[in-house]
């Protein structure tokens, strides 16, 4: 899941200063989970910005903003209300804003801050423990991720800075190191810890990362 | 041609160790600025009263005058620095690069940390780099040692460093970071400063747990100044790592005001008492903050003269 948060509606209408006519998207997916860019965050926008004088020529919310054949084909389903637009307000994650920005000539502006892959830990409470980092190094760490969850990445142990187990730059988070001792401990996996891990590797995707499928063979 | 730096006006921390001497060693804290005299006079008082000097890194995540830089200058005034080395600031390329420099300026000892979290510092907004973190920091050198750089390619011309490295001995949980402590010294480290300890009693269980681990490797004892009963309160609320106990507290809360920087020193100097009388530790590492000026005051209540150690 890509957590996004929303912009200040202050910024948002920054944004489109000079567009009298908006179309607004948000997504199905992640967005909608984040209330960032569902239904219901969508009509909200679409009413504020008509309060502020704007005339929304279409809103529509609809899954994967962030899949580019897949945005094009919603704007050509919305081919009036897309041409009457002077500019698009995207509610969702960056790649769903720059899939919009595939889709139009026209300016595109994002209403939201993406933040994090996170997990939902319960409805509304969000945690990042993956950041995509290309080198997945789970395994050796009873699958507790210090990349992610200790805040200076840290592969081979805690800082002086961990007090009671919490990490010293929020007493709300957990040691990550803390975390994985106790768990390597449980598993009588100890030895994990006492390995030497060396400078990791930040190039494995280089940036901008691109993933081609092989195309699959004949009948396959 | 033969610059000042190049000599070696002092003997280094690895032969004064190697030879069994109870390590002294001090801290500069260099500004934030280019005013530099005040520092100047601080490495002019205390370069003859201890064996080196410590030169921090942006300490607390502060930006200030380069420990690089600091650590040169105590070089051409005669004093022997021991150049503090973090990995927020700085990818391993930068590091390589600075310790190749540092070598060929006749600094001797580095000490390696991982750095602060960003957040806690002046420049909150700015990207913390940790592209590596202590232990790797202790491999990268010995590699560079023997060397080839962690990228792998041939260094022309190896560097040669007494490899340092600190330990929390009031860390909670203990285990982990003793099982660190242990990685470090398998990563090269040479001998250690302790983040501050008070509590006597603990600092005696965790060197007995440090030498079972280890007894040749050398510790020293890290000792913060106490100033006030509000830092200590500050301290023992904020600083994780660093604990002090209730009868130490008593001690400065229980003196007049006037009369608590004078307590400070004079815990201090018991601690280093303590630490070579009983053979605690292989030195102690005295950190000052802000108070360096008292330093000598330190040494002289604690009945310390490094050329009599």
């Amino acid at each position: 899941m890509i957590i996004s948060t929303s912009k200040p509606f202050e910024e948002v209408l920054k944004e489109l200063e000079g567009e009298d006519n908006v179309f607004v998207v948000g997504c199905g997916l992640c967005a909608t989970t984040c209330e960032t860019g569902g239904e219901e965050q969508v009509a909200g926008m679409k009413a504020k910005l008509e309060a502020e004088g704007k005339n929304v020529t279409g809103a529509i919310v609809y899954d994967e903003v962030c899949h580019e054949l897949n945005t094009k084909r919603k704007f050509r389903e919305n081919k009036e209300a897309v041409e009457a637009a002077d500019g698009f307000l995207v509610m969702c994650c960056g790649a769903g804003v720059q899939a919009v920005r595939e889709a139009t000539e026209k300016d595109v502006h994002p209403a939201c801050d993406t933040v994090f892959l996170g997990n939902i830990q319960r409805y509304g409470d969000f945690i990042q423990k993956c950041s995509l980092c290309g080198d997945c190094v789970l395994e050796e760490f009873g699958a507790i991720c210090p990349v992610t969850r200790c805040h200076k990445g840290i592969l081979n142990g805690p800082c002086g800075g961990t007090d009671e187990g919490k990490c010293e730059t929020d007493k709300e988070k957990d040691c990550a190191w803390t975390l994985i001792y106790n768990q390597l401990e449980k598993m009588g996996k100890l030895d994990r810890f006492r390995t030497i891990y060396g400078p990791k590797n930040w190039q494995t995707i280089m940036k901008p990362g691109r993933v081609v499928l092989e195309k699959k063979g004949e009948g396959g | 041609m033969t610059l000042l730096i190049d000599k070696h006006l002092k003997p280094s921390l690895q032969e004064v160790m190697e030879k069994g001497t109870f390590l002294v060693t001090g801290e500069i804290g260099p500004p934030k600025g280019t005013d530099i005299d005040e520092m100047i006079g601080h490495i002019d008082l205390l370069k003859d009263l201890v064996h080196g000097m410590n030169i921090t890194d942006n300490q607390s995540s502060v930006m200030r005058y380069p420990s690089l830089a600091t650590a040169l200058i105590i070089k051409e005034k005669g004093g022997e620095p021991n150049l503090q080395v973090t990995c927020r600031d700085r990818n391993r390329m930068a590091i390589e690069a600075d310790l190749l420099f540092a070598y060929t300026r006749g600094i001797r000892s580095v000490l390696c940390l991982t750095g602060d979290s960003i957040p806690v510092g002046d420049h909150p907004d700015s990207k913390g780099v940790f592209d590596i973190e202590s232990v790797q920091l202790l491999q990268l050198i010995s590699g560079m040692e023997e060397g080839k750089d962690t990228g792998g390619n041939e260094l022309e011309g190896a560097v040669e460093f007494y490899k340092g490295a600190i330990v929390t001995p009031e860390a909670d949980p203990i285990e982990p970071q003793m099982i660190k402590f242990e990685k470090k010294i398998e990563a090269g480290a040479q001998f250690f400063q302790t983040q501050a300890v008070y509590d006597m009693d603990n600092f005696k269980r965790f060197m007995e747990r440090a030498r079972k681990i280890d007894d040749k490797v050398k510790i020293c004892a890290g000792l913060v100044l106490l100033t006030s009963p509000g830092a200590i309160k500050y301290m023992n609320n904020n600083v994780p790592g660093v604990f002090i106990p209730e009868d130490l507290a008593k001690e400065m809360t229980d003196a007049p005001k006037e009369e608590r920087l004078k307590t400070g020193i004079r815990i201090m100097a018991r601690q280093i008492r303590q630490c070579i009388d009983e053979k605690l530790c292989d030195g102690v590492h005295i950190m000052a903050i802000g108070k360096e000026g008292v330093v000598p005051q330190i040494l002289d209540e604690a009945g310390v003269d490094i050329t009599k150690l």
